[in-house]
């Protein structure tokens, strides 16, 4: 339990200033976190906060204008480029709003990716991609292309490829936003899951009910943090998927009520 | 990111483009394939004046009257007439290192035997002619220097003359009309085929050049004088005794330049050389232009595909490619552009040397220093025009590159 309870990211005072032209826009005006190993954290704020900002710096992706980035006892402040590549590889998975996958690329080429940059055999590569693709459940559209698959699907093979080279920390920037409720559910499902065996995990949202599933919530405002609290009554996915039916039961009297009445009558005709 | 993972990319994304790839190979393969070509081309003729050396011999000198300047360039050659059958004489009996003499005077000259009319070139020469050019008969005998000296109208005829002329009979013994006039026939020569140049070298008859001056010209001066020597070293004495000897002949003051010109078949050969090996610079720095051209399609298309491809950039910058993957992945694809048209671009240029050689009657040579020239040359133009694109790609920012729309 006490490794489960260390620091596993760490940041203060995080300053980050993009110059537009003669404007200065001021997207971070210090931030300073703890996150531990093990947690589930929702990030929550208005758009405009600065949530992408701040989960792009901690995901190396980007870096501060100013402040101090502690990640795994690694001040990542002081590293080129190739090692944040390095770092990006191993130890941060992504999940992005937009999924992100190479087009014209299958399932599993996609989750295959990652490998392809820290030299693994081609044969444990299949094998440990295949394995992800079984945790989020889509092992058998392997060979899927990502347009032939639904958003909830292509999102489950982002998880999968964020997931397959054993990271420290899954970030995800509004994974649900392009999702529809019982998907984004599905998707919290594997979060929850993937965080239950260990896996530290920062979520972006706006939606007050996916924060829900987290265990602590973070509101920015205005690039600063507002409210920093552990989550009260915590959401459990795999629950909620069982309470919620399947869509064309579940609507079929708000559908009544947008129908014509020529539609209406089709409709009867046709039982 | 190994070389073959990266290379299996860059084949896969090329795939996807297939038009796309092929219409920017095309500038590579033309590029390619003109180098080639012309090359073909230049060193084909280097080929043909190298077999015509051989051909001739390496032991032999050619006399010419008049002076030869510096640059090699005849000056009032056949103008001048300075040459005579006692210089040929003197040349035969006082040069140590001088194994033959012949004198060549030629003319052209129309021949009938019976009904049948043929045109053809008319050599004057002495008996050694053949020793020196090492040209055996396949009927009869040569004549004499005996009929040298009197001038005799007897001939020996070329195999094609002879099939022109014959249709299969024995011509030995039998007496034809050089224009106009008798000669009889004491031998025939073996065939030769034909020379370097693709002349035909049996179309021919060789009669005692006193009797060619004499009857059919009307001249007393010699064309040349062909000598060879005792062996390839004495080369050079033969050469300094002759010209000693005709200066002697000649009356020359020490203040005077030659009024005769000593030549070997090498150095005539070497001059011609040098023309042409300037001819096939010229070519293929011609042809290397459309490669360069071919290089500026790749760098374009390159840079077009870096800016759609951005986003890919960012994805696989944020699972952890370095700068240099990225940067290999787009050289990569530029090399393997390259070097596929440089592929094609050598068929191309082999297939149309055949071509020209075939229309043109010209000969080419396709020598594996050029295709590798050519091939080496295409693969680093796509390093050379790979390399910005590939590098905008590498230093991209990964969010940047992400947020690309
Ligand atoms: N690349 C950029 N250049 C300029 N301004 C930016 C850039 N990225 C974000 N910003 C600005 O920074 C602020 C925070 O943006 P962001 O972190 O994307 O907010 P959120 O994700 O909470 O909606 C916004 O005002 C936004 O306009
Ligand atoms: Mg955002």
């Amino acid at each position: 339990m006490s490794e489960q309870m260390s620091n596993l990211i760490s940041v203060q005072h995080l300053i980050k200033v993009y110059q537009m032209g003669d404007v200065e826009v001021h997207a971070l005006r210090g931030v300073s976190l703890e996150i531990f190993r093990g947690e589930f954290v929702a990030i929550m704020g208005a758009s405009g906060s600065g949530k992408s900002t701040f989960m792009n710096i901690i995901g190396c992706l980007d870096v501060p204008t100013k402040g101090e980035y502690i990640l795994d006892d690694i001040d990542v402040s002081r590293l080129d480029r190739d090692a944040l590549a390095k770092i990006r590889n191993e130890k941060i998975g992504f999940v992005f709003q937009g999924f992100n996958l190479l087009p014209r690329t299958s399932a599993l080429e996609n989750v295959e990716l990652p490998m392809f940059y820290n030299n693994v055999s081609s044969k444990a590569r299949r094998e440990k991609a295949m394995e992800a693709l079984r945790v989020v459940g889509l092992e058998e559209r392997w060979n899927h292309m990502p347009n032939q698959l639904s958003g909830g699907q292509q999102q489950r093979v982002a998880v999968a490829r964020a997931l397959v080279n054993n990271p420290s920390i899954i970030l995800a920037d509004e994974p649900t936003g392009n999702l529809d409720s019982r998907t984004s559910v599905e998707v919290m499902e594997i979060f929850q899951q993937l965080n239950h065996q260990g896996i530290t995990i920062v979520l972006v949202t706006h939606e007050a009910d996916i924060a829900q599933y987290a265990k602590r919530n973070v509101v920015f405002k205005d690039g600063r943090i507002k409210r920093d609290f552990a989550v009260e009554k915590r959401r459990t996915a795999s629950e909620q998927l069982a309470t919620m039916p399947a869509f064309a039961d579940e609507d079929e009297e708000v559908i009544e009520l947008n129908m014509t009445p020529e539609a209406k009558e089709q409709k009867e005709r046709m039982r | 990111m190994n070389v073959l993972n990266i290379l299996k990319v860059a084949m896969r994304s090329l795939g996807r483009n297939k038009l796309r790839s092929f219409l920017t190979m095309l500038g590579i393969i033309i590029g390619v394939g003109a180098v080639i070509a012309m090359m073909a081309v230049g060193e084909g003729a280097q080929y043909n004046i190298q077999q015509q050396i051989a051909s001739l011999g390496t032991n032999v000198l050619l006399v010419f009257p008049g002076s030869i300047n510096q640059g090699g360039i005849r000056i009032g050659l056949g103008s001048r007439t300075s040459l005579t059958p006692g210089d040929l004489e003197a040349i035969q009996t006082q040069c140590p290192s001088v194994a033959a003499a012949t004198a060549q005077v030629r003319t052209g000259a129309q021949i009938v035997f019976g009904e049948q009319n043929w045109g053809t070139s008319v050599l004057g020469a002495n008996p050694s002619y053949f020793t020196i050019r090492s040209w055996p008969l396949s009927l009869g005998q040569y004549f004499t220097d005996a009929d040298v000296r009197g001038a005799t109208k007897v001939c020996v005829l070329g195999q094609t003359v002879v099939d022109n002329l014959f249709q299969g009979g024995n011509p030995v013994g039998a007496t034809i009309r050089i224009k106009k006039m008798p000669f009889k026939v004491v031998g025939v020569l073996e065939p030769k085929g034909q020379s370097a140049q693709g002349s035909d070298q049996d179309d021919i008859i060789i009669a005692p050049y006193t009797t060619v001056q004499k009857k059919l010209m009307g001249v007393t001066f010699l064309g040349i004088i062909m000598v060879s020597a005792v062996s390839d070293q004495a080369m050079v004495d033969a050469q300094n005794q002759i010209t000693e000897l005709l200066r002697v002949r000649h009356k020359i003051q020490p203040w005077e330049d030659n009024d005769f010109t000593v030549r070997s078949q090498t150095e005539i050969a070497n001059t011609a050389q040098a023309t042409t090996q300037v001819l096939t610079i010229l070519l293929a720095s011609i042809a290397s232009i459309s490669l360069l051209v071919g290089g500026i399609g790749i760098m374009n298309i390159m840079l077009v595909s870096v800016t759609e491809r951005t986003r890919e950039i960012g994805i696989r910058m944020s699972i952890g490619a370095r700068s240099r993957d990225i940067l290999y992945q787009f050289l990569i694809e530029a090399v393997v552009l390259s070097m596929a048209g440089g592929a094609l671009g050598v068929l191309i240029g082999i297939a149309s040397s055949d071509i020209i050689s075939a229309l043109a009657n010209w000969p080419t040579l396709v020598s594996p220093v050029s295709v590798g020239l050519a091939f080496l040359f295409a693969a680093a133009v796509g390093i050379f025009f790979g390399f910005y694109p590939a590098r905008k790609a590498a230093i991209l920012n990964p969010i940047d590159a992400l947020r690309y729309e």
